[in-house]
C-alpha cells in the first residue's frame, strides 16, 4: 500500500505524520521524502547513507551542420524552450520539461538529446526503515521529474509513505498520482481550513481515497471539523496541541520514542487508514 | 521598417506597457507609410512560462525589426537577438511618445537584459 501525507499548507506536520506512521510500520517499510526542495525527514531518522544518484532529465543538443532552420522543433514545443528565427535554433535549458518531442519532430534527425542535472536520489537506512529522499539542485525549477525519479524506487511488495510538499501544484501531484490512500494535515485554523479545502479539491479530482488528520487540537477553534462532517471527510487523527510534542520535535526525536503514550495515536491512523482505504475513502 | 512597442491599447494615443513578454499587446507602426496594426499578446500573457519568448516570436511574425519597451529579461533578449530584432528602452507614457522619440533619435538601444528571469 502506498500512503501519501500531503496538506495544503506547509508547517502543519507533513514530516511528523510520516516519520510517526514510519516508525509505527516498522521494519521493511519505505518512506520517500518527496518534499524534493526540502527534504527533511532524515533529521528524525538519521540512520547511515546507503547511495546517492544524480538524477538528469534530457535537454536538446543541435547539430547545425545537419539543421536547415525548418522550425518544426519550435512549432512543437509547447514550454518555448526551443526556438528558432530562420537560423538554427536556440534551446533555454530551464524551460525544458524534458520530453523529447523535438528531437522526435525534426524532420533531419539534427536534435539528439544530453542529460541536464536536476539533483539527487539518497538512500539511507534507519532501523529497518528505508529512506529515500529527492534532493533538487538550487536553481532548479523542475521539481516533478525528480520526484517521479524517487518514487521509481518504490517497491510494491512493502508499505510505502510518502512525504509530499505543500501546496497543490505540480510537485504535489507527481507525488500523490498512484498512491493509495491520501492524508491530508491540518490544523483547526482558518488557515488551515482554508488550504485544507483546497487539497480536498485536489485529492478529488485525482479520485484517490483520503482522511484528514487534525494536528495541534486544542488551538484555533472547531470549523476543520465542522468542514469534515459537513463533507463526510473521514477524521482519522487528532494531535493535541502538546508542548512535549513541539519539544521532541525541536530535537529533532521522533514523537513515539520521546512520549510513547502517543503511539496508541499513530496505531490507530493506521488502522484507520486500511479502514477507510478498503471502504473506498470519500 | 517596422517597430514594435508594447501597449495595453490598440492605438498611438494608448498607454505604453512597461513589460515586454506579457505586455497585454503590440501597436506595429510602419515607417515606410505611417500605418500601423494592433497584435494581440493573450497567448503569451497566459503562457506559464516563456512568455518573452512566444512574444518575440509574435512581433517577428508581423514583420518587426525593432522593438520599443520598458524592460527585458534574458530569455526575451536572448530570442530577440537572435531574431535580428533591435531592442530600445523608454520610459514614455503613451506610444506616440515613445515613436516620437524612437524617430527623434532619443532612444538608447538595449545591450544586455536589464530584468531577472521570470520562471524561478
Amino acid at each position: 500500500m502506498i500512503i501519501a501525507v500531503a496538506s495544503g499548507k506547509g508547517g502543519t506536520g507533513k514530516t511528523t505524520v510520516s516519520v510517526n506512521l514510519a516508525r509505527t510500520i516498522g521494519s521493511g517499510v519505505q518512506l520517500l521524502d518527496c518534499d524534493v526542495e526540502e527534504p527533511n525527514a532524515h533529521l528524525f531518522l538519521p540512520g547511515r547513507e546507503k547511495g546517492s544518484d544524480i538524477v538528469t532529465i534530457p535537454i536538446p543538443l543541435v547539430d547545425e551542420s545537419l539543421c536547415d532552420a525548418c522550425g518544426e522543433c519550435g512549432r512543437f514545443c509547447r514550454y518555448h524552450a526551443i526556438v528558432s528565427f530562420g537560423s538554427s535554433p536556440l534551446v533555454f535549458p530551464e524551460l525544458c520539461h524534458g520530453c523529447g518531442g523535438c528531437a522526435l519532430v525534426c524532420p533531419r534527425g539534427a536534435i539528439r538529446e544530453q542529460g541536464k542535472r536536476i539533483g539527487v536520489v539518497e538512500t539511507r537506512e534507519a532501523d529497518g526503515i528505508t529512506l529515500v529522499q529527492g534532493r533538487i539542485d538550487i536553481g532548479v525549477a523542475m521539481a516533478p521529474p525528480l520526484v517521479r525519479a524517487v518514487k521509481e524506487t518504490l517497491n510494491k511488495d512493502t508499505t510505502a509513505i510518502l512525504d509530499a510538499p505543500p501546496g497543490t501544484s505540480c510537485p504535489v501531484i507527481a507525488t500523490l498520482r498512484g498512491s493509495d490512500f491520501v492524508v491530508l494535515v491540518t490544523e483547526p485554523t482558518p488557515f488551515g481550513l482554508h488550504d485544507l479545502r483546497l487539497a480536498v479539491d485536489m485529492v478529488r479530482e485525482l479520485a484517490i481515497p483520503f482522511g484528514v488528520v487534525v494536528n495541534r487540537m486544542g488551538v484555533g477553534d472547531d470549523r476543520v471539523h465542522r468542514f469534515c462532517r459537513e463533507q463526510e471527510i473521514p477524521v482519522l487523527l487528532e494531535l493535541p496541541d502538546d508542548r512535549r510534542i513541539a519539544e521532541a520535535y525541536s530535537r529533532g526525536e521522533l514523537v513515539v520514542d520521546a512520549l510513547p503514550e502517543y503511539a496508541s495515536h499513530f496505531a490507530t491512523l493506521l488502522w484507520n487508514i486500511r479502514e477507510f482505504r478498503s471502504a473506498g475513502g470519500k | 521598417m517596422k517597430i514594435a512597442f508594447t501597449t495595453s491599447g490598440n492605438t498611438l494615443d494608448a498607454p505604453m506597457d512597461g513589460r515586454f513578454g506579457r505586455a497585454a499587446g503590440f501597436v506595429i507602426y510602419d515607417t515606410d507609410n505611417d500605418t500601423f496594426e494592433a497584435v494581440d499578446n493573450r497567448q503569451s500573457v497566459n503562457t506559464a512560462q516563456g512568455a518573452g519568448i512566444q512574444a518575440t516570436e509574435a512581433i517577428v511574425r508581423h514583420g518587426a525589426n525593432c522593438l520599443v519597451t520598458g524592460h527585458c529579461g534574458p530569455n526575451a533578449f536572448r530570442a530577440l537577438s537572435a531574431a535580428g530584432v533591435r531592442i530600445y528602452t523608454t520610459s514614455a507614457a503613451t506610444v506616440a511618445e515613445a515613436l516620437e522619440a524612437f524617430s527623434a533619435g532619443a532612444l538608447a538601444t538595449m545591450k544586455s537584459a536589464d530584468v531577472e528571469g521570470h520562471w524561478s
